[in-house]
């Protein structure tokens, strides 16, 4: 009877360790099973992705719709090419839409935002978004002000 | 003449050293690779893993509480300066599975369960329980080393990633339902730059590298003491010392290798 419960602890002691992996991986790392498969992908190429990152959120009217795979450089078209894994749910995404990144606060991460395009086709599996908006440069933009207010001073 | 026995004590030190460092190591293979029956050598693996890691989860939790809720504290405090305290979940996450995890958990298990092991097989190597072993023809490597070193490692890792979700969860508690930081940014900020193999699985494998050291300093340093009430107190104050200090030199060429 001592061993049983013995047994009965460890036993216990070694599930609730199996399950820390299983939260860890699930609830923390949002590592979730499955969840390739009930996607499709599509690409966009982009001149600046300054600072998104792969697992980045796709948005569209602010709701997550899917997430950013991999970011690479493309060298024959000097751009960077982002995959987007979308929710299949979302299958009426017109094929002239608009592929933005835009940045959570003033300093917060960013994301791909997707703004509805008016085209009867719907994007499909591997198609690629041709309309692109690249991310906002906060330095870049400090130049240009910087030289609006100098050749108006002239 | 002062001069040559210095030297000389040195070379013995060094001697010392080096002959302690193979017997730890004949020592460890002996222990692990006898071949025992299975049924008997079960029930020994059981009460050590009782012994070695249930009784330890008290201390995990509860300081895997609170370093989870300092940790989300003080990331508040510095984030809210830059206005993205929703980061603070991250920040608890990374820090808690690539370094204080597996490190104080180490740490912990070394005071808690090291210096227990490390007293209990000198006290019978002292009563020379281990020496009648022999007599009656029971091999102690495999009788009593054995079932201690696989408890050590089989407990210590599952230890650390129950103290990373503790950890994670009081740093929650703080964040979200102290200080007000929302949820759902906490949580998904998290999802984003937590990467599963990356992260939690190298957190486990430093685990298990880290229960392999402290378990077989520990042990060894039992079996090796002197077998006297003043080697045995010594032998443990060693446990401590050397476990922790080798976890931490191991912790930073890990992290040197993985990160």
């Amino acid at each position: 009877m001592r061993t049983r419960n013995l047994e009965l602890v460890v036993g216990v002691f070694i599930l609730v360790g199996l399950l820390a992996l299983v939260v860890l991986a699930v609830r923390i790392s949002g590592l979730a099973p499955g969840s390739a498969v009930n996607t499709y992908s599509v690409h966009a190429y982009f001149d600046n992705v300054a600072g998104l990152t792969a697992k980045a959120k796709v948005t569209m009217s602010g709701v997550t719709i899917g997430r950013v795979t991999a970011i690479e450089f493309d060298k024959t078209r000097y751009s960077a090419r982002v995959d987007m894994a979308v929710d299949s749910d979302v299958n009426t995404l017109p094929a002239d839409s608009t592929a933005s990144i835009l940045t959570a606060g003033l300093l917060g991460e960013k994301y791909v935002g997707i703004s509805v395009g008016g085209d009867d086709e719907v994007l499909a599996d591997g198609s690629e978004i041709y309309d692109t908006q690249s991310a906002l440069v906060l330095e870049e933009l400090i130049g240009r002000f910087l030289l609006n207010t100098v050749s108006k001073d002239e | 003449m002062s001069v040559m026995s210095r030297i000389a004590l040195l070379g013995r030190a060094g001697l010392d050293t080096i002959s302690a460092l193979g017997r730890s190591g004949v020592f460890l293979f002996n222990a692990l690779l006898g071949r025992t029956r299975f049924g008997n050598s079960f029930t020994l693996l059981l009460k050590q893993l009782y012994a070695v890691g249930v009784l330890s989860l008290a201390i995990i939790i509860v300081s895997g509480l609170f370093i989870g809720m300092v940790l989300a504290l003080q990331g508040y405090n510095i984030l809210v300066g830059y206005g993205s305290e929703q980061a603070v979940g991250q920040m608890v996450a990374l820090t808690l599975l690539r370094e204080l995890g597996p490190v104080v958990t180490a740490l912990l298990f070394a005071g808690r369960a090291g210096s227990a092991l490390t007293a209990e097989i000198g006290l019978m190597k002292a009563t020379e329980q281990l020496s009648s072993m022999e007599m009656i023809g029971v091999d102690p490597l495999k009788y009593v080393i054995a079932p201690r070193l696989w408890a050590g490692f089989i407990s210590m890792p599952l230890l650390s990633m129950i103290f990373c979700v503790v950890g994670i969860w009081g740093g929650a508690l703080v964040a979200v339902d102290w200080l007000g930081v929302y949820s759902g940014s906490y949580w998904s900020n998290m999802q984003n730059s937590v990467e599963f193999f990356d992260d939690v699985l190298n957190g486990v494998v430093k685990a298990v590298v880290f229960a392999f050291v402290v378990t077989w300093i520990a042990v060894f340093q039992g079996y090796d003491c002197e077998p006297t009430s003043e080697g045995i107190s010594r032998a443990t104050t060693r446990t401590v010392v050397y476990a922790s200090l080798s976890v931490l030199g191991l912790d930073f060429i890990l992290t040197a290798l993985m990160f």
